[in-house]
């Protein structure tokens, strides 16, 4: 296996200790050594948030976007770089909140990028306030009668739109995370890996000991190609919540109906011959 | 000669295929073309209409005077009857007491041989009325068409109408020149000379979200994609189209995207990326009037303080205003390169009266366009020092894609950060980076910036400044303004930001006054000259009813605003 220390990127962190983007971040590495894959051919897209900061704090091309917005920059540098690994990673208020219309539309598109959602069910970097994935009934400053709004069900939603491929994992669960972000690489097509990821800060109910004592592995014999078994799994969440694999299908990817674009990147431009063609039909 | 044929009717009745027939045949036959369109926003129904002014020389503006009115309904007589002249010919399906009705019964005409092709007898009829070879129109159709029925029934139609009409209503103009004139020109609308010249510049990814003005640029690009291996995404909305496109020219590929007035607004935010990222973008912002959605269909040159404040805080940008259909291309072409050169986001200030407009134009030089994309040279940078914001003299750092360099890596950021591009709140490394920043702007201004273009005398009394597609009108309103006022010059700004200056302060010790004439409510270029060079500006021309400007609208404002009453 690889090294790991290739992707450390030797900087201070602004995350508060103990802050489940620690282990987070070291599953990454994992996962990108077992891959082997180089620094130089992956880039970690992101939004704006506690979690979005992964590519000041990880060793790979990075893009460091505006909130809500890894979604559509982390598409178009697949479509146009496609030797590139594109991992868009973003916080469940960027990615489900701000984001929600990219996520939407990114589904649909089907493009070969892995997205990671560091879901603390809380927005950290503003400091507490409710994501989409808060629970009802939680108060914060902004929300001081409590959340009142259903929550998002990332999964179910996904599941809905049929997206190519829908993973749960949790950071306290470091192997499986390293396998679930491997895999979410390796598809070809969208990958959504929602990532149970504790706010220590400012989520006092959804903390480490609350995911380990519910989470568990999907059963060997679930069937994650069944989209109805896989309604059924999206829609677990409490006292036991599944991770792994939930659905997974094979689909066109975005960059198939671009037949015409080049592998690489074109610095020259159309010589002028096409160019006074085009022209031409002006005539 | 200077005629000027009115097509009007409903949407839905097929004026866009006319126009462009017409249109282009009348190119062909060797004419000089202005042809522009007046259009609802709605789908079917409204009332619609497009001129297409024709002569011996060349034309920049739609005229008010109707010599040819071919009307599709009723409506369009109404709205346009008394804007024909005495001896113009108004083609209509029916009869009227008024001598310069003729009817060609289209509609009869059509219904036996195909109801779908009936614009083809009013085609037919046009060009018997200007005595025109019936070829043209019927290459262009053979052109048009890949079903041989359709051009078969269509050919008919137009002899159908050609035939209507008798030898003795032939307009009476000045055939000669059409033999003269040289034929290297082509025939374009602003939309497409900017799809075009970004075609040529070598994009590679456009990113839009439909609105109206702005979609020409999408359509046209979409068409030709293929042939220039570029991807063309519809994004889920403006703030996804500015975002893709920046991703992917962060990914290495030259990048564009496009909107009107409001789709823009929504893209401010990542323009600002752009600017404190460094990562070069070209931005179409085709105006139209009104904030919110306004008038969608209309014109109007009200984005232009907007456009430079765009987002917040300051970070070095450039806009360009392209004037015409020949100003477009180049300065589209030219836009990718200095974005790629400057690291910085460029916008291309157009609107709808450029962008829906078409004329024949010199046909576009490609010799001495060069592209050039400022990458690192891999060879000589040293992979362990490279640093993206590296501090340099001028500004201006290395940039690499990612992947280009091996075993280095690429990061960028919307935070202020350091050479790494690391996020920092460090204070001394804010100034420093706020000051690379803008010394590009130094480096743009003293390299690369272009100076209005000036007609006139060398010292003139009175001095007219513009911007834009504005300049278009105004040269052939100052050709009437020179007559009765000869001394007085017209300062044109193709480059609008950072505003020239040079010219403009040489040229303003003048005896009389300087008049900015703009297509807005207050005057933005004559607020930016004030606030770039303290030089006043006496009097405005405004307009800001949505309609483009007329050449003599404009001369009499400027006699009865400016002279009778200065
Ligand atoms: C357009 C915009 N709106 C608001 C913000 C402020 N903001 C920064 S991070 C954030 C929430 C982040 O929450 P989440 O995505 O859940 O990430 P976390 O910090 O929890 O990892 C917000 C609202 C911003 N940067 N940009
Ligand atoms: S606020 Fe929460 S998410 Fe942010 S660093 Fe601290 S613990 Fe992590």
């Amino acid at each position: 296996m690889a090294k790991t220390d290739i992707y450390e990127a030797d900087r201070d962190t602004t995350w508060c200790p103990g802050c489940g983007n620690f282990p987070l971040r070291k599953a990454l590495a994992e996962a990108l050594a077992g891959l082997e894959l180089k620094p130089e051919n992956a880039a970690v897209i992101t939004g704006i948030g506690q979690a979005a900061k992964l590519p000041h704090y990880f060793r790979t091309n990075g893009y460091n976007g505006l909130h809500g917005r890894a979604l559509p920059p982390a598409v178009a540098a697949k479509l146009s770089n496609p030797e590139l690994t594109v991992i868009a990673a973003t916080g469940d208020g960027d990615g489900y909140g701000e984001g929600g219309n990219h996520l939407i539309h990114t589904i649909r598109r089907n493009p070969d990028i892995a997205h990671f959602v560091h879901n603390n069910q809380i927005y950290g970097l503003t400091k507490g306030q409710a994501s989409p994935t808060t629970y009802p009934g939680i108060e914060t400053e902004v929300q001081p009668e409590g959340v009142t709004s259903e929550p998002f069900n990332p999964i179910s939603f996904a599941v809905g739109m049929g997206a190519s491929f829908i993973a749960r994992s949790f950071v306290g669960d470091r192997d499986h995370l390293v396998k679930m972000m491997q895999a979410a690489i390796r598809h070809k097509g969208y990958a959504l890996l929602d990532i149970l990821q504790p706010c220590v800060s400012f989520n006092k109910v959804n903390t480490y000991q609350w995911y380990s004592e519910r989470v568990y592995q999907l059963e060997d014999d679930y069937d994650n190609t069944d989209i109805n078994a896989a309604f059924k799994k999206s829609r677990e969440w409490g006292d036991k919540i599944p991770i792994g694999i939930i659905y997974q299908q094979k689909k066109p990817v975005f960059r198939e109906s671009f037949p015409h674009l080049s592998d690489s990147i074109d610095v020259d431009g159309p010589d002028k011959a096409k160019v006074k063609n085009l022209i031409d039909n002006f005539s | 000669m200077d005629l000027n044929l009115v097509l009007a009717g409903e949407a839905g009745q097929g004026l866009k295929t006319l126009e462009a027939l017409v249109g282009k045949a009348l190119f062909r036959a060797g004419f000089n073309i202005f042809s522009n369109k007046d259009y609802m926003s709605r789908v079917r129904g409204g009332h619609n209409f497009m001129s297409i002014r024709f002569g011996d020389r060349p034309l920049q503006a739609p005229r008010q005077e109707i010599d040819i009115l071919v009307a599709l309904n009723d409506e369009s007589i109404e709205k346009h009857q008394h804007k024909v002249s005495e001896d113009g010919f108004i083609l209509y399906d029916g009869k009227f007491d008024d001598d310069r009705f003729i009817d060609i019964y289209a509609s009869e005409m059509a219904k036996r041989i195909n109801p779908k092709a009936k614009n083809s007898v009013y085609a037919g009829a046009v060009w018997k009325l200007l005595d025109l070879p019936i070829a043209i129109l019927n290459d262009l159709i053979g052109e048009k068409f890949a079903d041989d029925d359709i051009v078969y029934d269509n050919h008919q139609l137009l002899e159908v109408g050609y035939n209507a009409i008798d030898d003795e209503k032939y307009i009476d103009y000045n055939k000669s020149f059409l033999d003269g004139k040289d034929n290297q020109e082509i025939y374009i609308n602003g939309n497409q000379a900017v799809g075009l010249g970004a075609a040529a510049a070598g994009v590679k990814f456009y990113s839009a979200y439909p609105m109206t003005p702005s979609t020409g640029i999408l359509n046209f690009l979409a068409q030709n994609q293929k042939d220039f291996g570029i991807a063309v995404e519809q994004a889920e909305d403006e703030i996804g189209a500015i975002n893709m496109a920046l991703g992917a020219s962060y990914s290495g590929v030259r990048a564009m995207t496009g909107s009107s007035g409001g789709g823009f607004s929504l893209m401010v935010e990542a323009l600002g990326y752009a600017g404190v990222g460094e990562i070069p973008l070209v931005v179409a912002e085709v105006q139209r009037p009104g904030p919110a959605t306004g008038l969608p269909t209309r014109t109007g040159q009200a984005d232009l303080l907007f456009a430079i404040n765009a987002s917040q805080d300051e970070f070095p940008l450039i806009v360009l205003a392209p004037t015409d259909q020949e100003d477009a291309f180049y300065q589209s072409f030219r836009a990718f390169n200095l974005a790629d050169k400057y690291q910085l986001p460029v916008i291309i200030l157009s609107d709808q009266f450029l962008a829906d407009s078409s004329k024949n134009i010199p046909e576009y030089k490609l010799d001495n366009l060069e592209i050039k994309r400022n990458f690192v040279d891999s060879d000589k940078v040293s992979p362990k020092s490279y640093r993206r914001y590296h501090f340099t003299e001028d500004g201006i750092s290395p940039r690499a894609y990612p992947g280009q360099l091996a075993d280095n890596v690429v990061l960028v950021d919307s935070h202020e950060h350091d050479e790494n591009g690391f996020v920092t709140e460090d204070i001394e490394l804010r100034n420093k980076m706020m000051i690379k920043r803008f010394k590009k702007l130094d480096k743009f201004i003293a390299e690369d910036r272009l100076e209005p273009e000036y007609i006139g005398p060398e010292e003139p009394d009175n001095l007219i400044v513009c911007w834009g597609s504005t300049a278009g009108p105004l040269k052939e309103a100052l050709e009437i303004i020179q007559k009765r006022d000869e001394n007085i010059g017209l300062l044109i700004f193709k480059d609008i930001w950072p505003l020239p200056v040079e010219k403009l302060k040489s040229l303003s010790n003048l005896a009389g006054k300087i008049i900015s004439i703009e297509s807005n409510f207050s005057g933005q270029l004559a607020k930016l000259i004030q606030q770039e060079t303290t030089i006043k500006v006496d009097y405005k021309i405004l307009k800001y009813d949505g309609r483009p400007f007329a050449a003599k609208e404009l001369a009499e404002r400027y006699f009865n605003e400016v002279i009778n009453h200065g």
